[in-house]
């Protein structure tokens, strides 16, 4: 394969992207890098170099004199105060690093938007948008963000958007290794510029509360066991990323760690409408319903389900530990 | 002469610092926070119970410290106590991301620097070079696989890190079972296994029983510089006199970690020279430097305002000051330490203050007292009995939620009214280490403490600069929030 060289960037985010993909394992993130033959020209929390040595690589890219393959930002691009990107500068160059990015996005072969921040705008345009704030080809869910709608990198590729907040470690590596391969093409994205490798599944796959869900048996607390779709405002069965099937830190998620899926990885969930931790509702039914799913059966369903709901389901849905087990049958299984 | 340096890698966030030089020595600092990201803006308006969200997104490297100062602010607003399991669950999802994020200053954030060829003369530099060169050196090889092991107990707390949810006022949304229990014992007896292997060659109770600075002399003496990367680290520090550089005011400040039945297991108080309790009330924010709207006289945070400014005669930072009863403060591990006693932080500052190698050797020894803790504290986790409380929110109320993240002291101030979030301020412990001059112009910790730091000709990001300001282990996306 050939060598893919990558420079990494950061703007208005909170580093946990980074942070997500030191987490890398089996192989990590030193091995998941040599898979892809990527190179690290730059990265702000691994590489030597500082100030005026760091300016250097950026210039050299600039200059063609090093090939930059894969251009990784993450953060969002601040446009404020009054389109003048002064919100951000980047430090040593006095320059606003939304210049520093489009420029550098000129000469990449790839682009890769890396978390919700650099993708959509994430959590800094919530309420107001006080900074100015926006993804590399995206505003919330419009087209158009601080390369515009129209922006191609080298390879004719628009912007990858790997969103999550933060990415999982692996939607970064396998992208990486993918565009090794050459198998990252236009079509392996989603209508929102999401690799398909994990955007096509949903939370909802995997998730362990799922006999909850098929019961209706809910949580009606935080800690409680039961599903956390119909008061707690899991947005689970709605959000594209496939944290229930790759797991997190080894054995996590978020439902797994008691509490709902907010949908970090589509635009928008930084201002759902209602609080976080609570679904909004329509005469009692939630008005976020299961992608695919046309209401009158899913309303149908649950009613059904609701009344079959067996003991133990529904007793340890309210509970923050099992109270039932599961029955031991007295004579062998079917 | 005047340098302007930046960017600065290896610390969170971005980072300018604009240095005046005269006779090879820095003579001033200003240190310049050049990102402004709006979270007290984003804030307000909102459901109390959003903070839970909105706050750990300020930062990625200690968002469970976000979370838990959120958590406590909401908890006081709520007047909630929370059940023995909770409490164990948030020290230790506090304990983990602390630990993890001492191992990443130490391996990725700072040891690197002395594997640069500035140092190539040094009988030292063939062994620094392989075992702490960015990216290619072994440690970080074996560093990244035992801090990604370390962090599967994020699984079973937390559901993941960074940003999870599991943290609430009244406890954790993840109760620990049985299983989870066994399996979080064996993660961190690994991660000990790492530390007393390869990081000090020696017990974690061996290290914490180190009581003074001539204890830790024969600790060096009984052993030979490659020994383990502690022992290393030593040697360079012997060598370049690093306990002589980035000496800041010399006040330290601890607001207590890891509360259990009705004690802390590092207490709250000031250090300056004597233990001192901590009156919260004290802190205000001076923005006479800083790219804020606000009144001449410095603000206490419950009413304090973000507004940010485009431009404004002398300001040069998007921080503000903090400052305890009008004094600078240094915190983080040196700090805690200092406030809590141990007897080997307090007979190395008695000798020479805060510095690089005292902060250094702090976060280390922190492994050792708090790691034996997290192995008690799941121990007594009690599966089956309540990990979280519920309560409800008045409809106006008043609060602060004070925590030691990582990197030092960090403060939520919460303001609700009408059910809303009205106020919400946040003070960050690297507001407090890096922040710019207040209105009497005494400049910050690390202002102060890059005053003397050699400049070599030709340098024009002096390598002694980066030294003090990554002995900080700063966080600028959690200052510039």
């Amino acid at each position: 394969m050939p060598d893919l060289n990558i420079l990494w960037l950061q703007s208005a985010g909170c580093g946990g992207c980074s942070i997500s993909l030191l987490n890398a394992e089996s192989p990590d993130l030193h091995g998941a890098l040599a898979t892809a033959g990527a190179r690290l020209l730059w990265h702000p929390s691994l590489s030597e170099e500082s100030g005026a040595d760091a300016l250097a690589i950026f210039e050299r890219c600039l200059s063609g004199e090093t090939r930059l393959d894969v251009l990784c930002v993450e953060g969002a691009m601040l446009r404020g105060p009054n389109g003048t990107g002064k919100f951000h500068l980047l430090s040593g160059s006095g320059d606003p690093m939304m210049q520093w990015v489009r420029r550098l996005a000129a000469v990449a072969r790839y682009t890769l938007a890396i978390g919700s921040c650099a993708a959509f705008g994430g959590i800094n345009i919530s309420r107001g948008n006080p900074t100015g704030a926006c993804g590399l080809q995206y505003e919330s869910d419009v087209p158009g963000g601080l390369l515009g709608a129209d922006y191609r990198a080298g390879s004719g590729m628009p912007v990858i958007n790997v969103a999550g907040c933060p990415t999982h470690p692996n939607w970064v590596t396998e992208t990486l290794t993918l565009l090794a391969l050459g198998e990252l093409t236009p079509d392996q994205l989603d209508p929102l510029g999401r690799p398909r490798h994990y955007a096509d599944h949903l939370v909802h796959h995997g998730c362990p509360r799922n006999e909850y869900y098929e019961f209706k048996a809910s949580a009606e607390k935080s800690s409680d066991l039961g599903c956390l779709m119909e008061n707690l405002g899991c947005k689970g069965t709605q959000a594209h990323a496939d944290c229930n099937l790759r797991l997190w830190n080894g054995e996590g998620s978020c439902p797994r760690g008691g509490y709902a899926c907010i949908s970090c990885t589509e635009p928008g969930f930084e201002d759902p409408g209602h609080p976080f931790g609570y679904t909004p509702k329509f005469a009692g039914i939630p008005i976020g319903l299961p992608t695919d799913m046309p209401k009158a059966w899913f309303v149908a369903l649950a009613s059904l389900s609701k009344s079959a709901t067996p003991k133990r389901v529904r007793e340890n849905a309210h509970a923050d530990h099992q109270i039932v087990p599961p029955a031991v049958k007295k004579t062998r299984l079917k | 002469m005047r340098l302007i340096v930046g960017p600065f890698n290896r610390v969170e966030g971005d980072l300018e610092v604009a240095l005046d030089i005269a006779d090879g020595r820095v003579v001033s600092a200003q240190v310049n926070a050049p990102l402004y990201r709006g979270f007290e803006q984003i804030m307000q308006g909102r459901d109390p119970f959003d903070a839970l969200v909105i706050a750990p997104r300020i930062c990625g490297i200690c968002s469970v410290s976000q979370s838990a100062a959120a958590a406590t602010v909401l908890a006081g607003a709520m007047g909630l106590d929370m059940p023995p399991n909770g409490r164990l669950a948030q020290n230790l999802t506090m304990a983990c991301e602390n630990m993890a994020d001492h191992f990443s200053h130490f391996y990725l954030f700072f040891m690197p620097d002395f594997a640069r060829d500035a140092y190539r003369d040094r009988a030292w530099f063939s062994q620094a070079q392989a075992r702490f060169k960015a990216i290619s050196g072994s440690a970080a090889q074996q560093a990244l696989p035992a801090r990604a092991d370390f962090l599967h107990l994020m699984a079973y707390l937390a559901g993941k890190w960074p940003h999870t949810l599991s943290i609430q006022p009244g406890g954790s949304a993840k109760g620990v079972e049985a299983a989870e229990k066994a399996r979080m014992l064996a993660v961190i007896h690994q991660f000990r296994r790492f530390l007393e292997q390869t990081l000090f060659g020696d017990r974690l109770e061996a290290i914490a029983a180190l009581d003074s600075e001539a204890a830790l002399q024969a600790w060096i003496d009984a052993r030979p510089a490659g020994a383990s990367d502690f022992r290393l680290f030593l040697e360079i520090s012997r060598g370049l006199q690093l306990h002589r550089l980035g000496r800041a005011a010399d006040r330290f400040m601890s607001y207590g970690s890891y509360p259990f039945e009705s004690s802390h297991l590092f207490r709250p108080g000031v250090w300056h020279g004597e233990w001192q309790a901590l009156d919260p009330a004290a802190i205000a924010e001076d923005v006479s430097h800083s790219l804020m709207s606000g009144p001449p006289e410095p603000l206490p945070p419950a009413l304090g305002i973000t507004l940010p400014l485009e431009e404004k005669a002398g300001a040069y930072s998007w921080c503000k000051a903090p400052r305890l009863a009008g004094a600078v403060m240094e915190t983080g591990a040196l700090a805690r330490q200092l406030v809590q006693g141990h007897p080997l932080a307090r007979d190395l500052a008695a000798r020479h203050g805060g510095n690089v190698h005292n902060r250094v050797v702090a976060r280390l020894l922190e492994f050792a007292l708090v790691v034996p803790a997290m192995e008690n504290w799941v121990k007594r986790l009690a599966p089956g009995e309540p990990f979280c409380l519920h309560g409800e929110m008045p409809d106006d109320a008043r609060s602060v939620g004070l925590v030691e993240a990582a990197r030092g002291s960090l403060g939520h101030w919460l303001h609700v009214h009408r059910g809303r979030i009205f106020n919400y301020q946040i003070i960050a412990p690297t507001t407090w280490n890096f922040s710019p001059r207040d209105a009497a112009g005494t400049p910050g910790a690390l202002e102060q403490a890059l005053v003397g730091a050699p400049v070599l000709p030709g340098e024009d990001t002096p390598v002694a600069v980066q030294h003090v300001v990554r002995s900080f282990d700063p966080c600028m996306v959690c200052t510039v929030h």
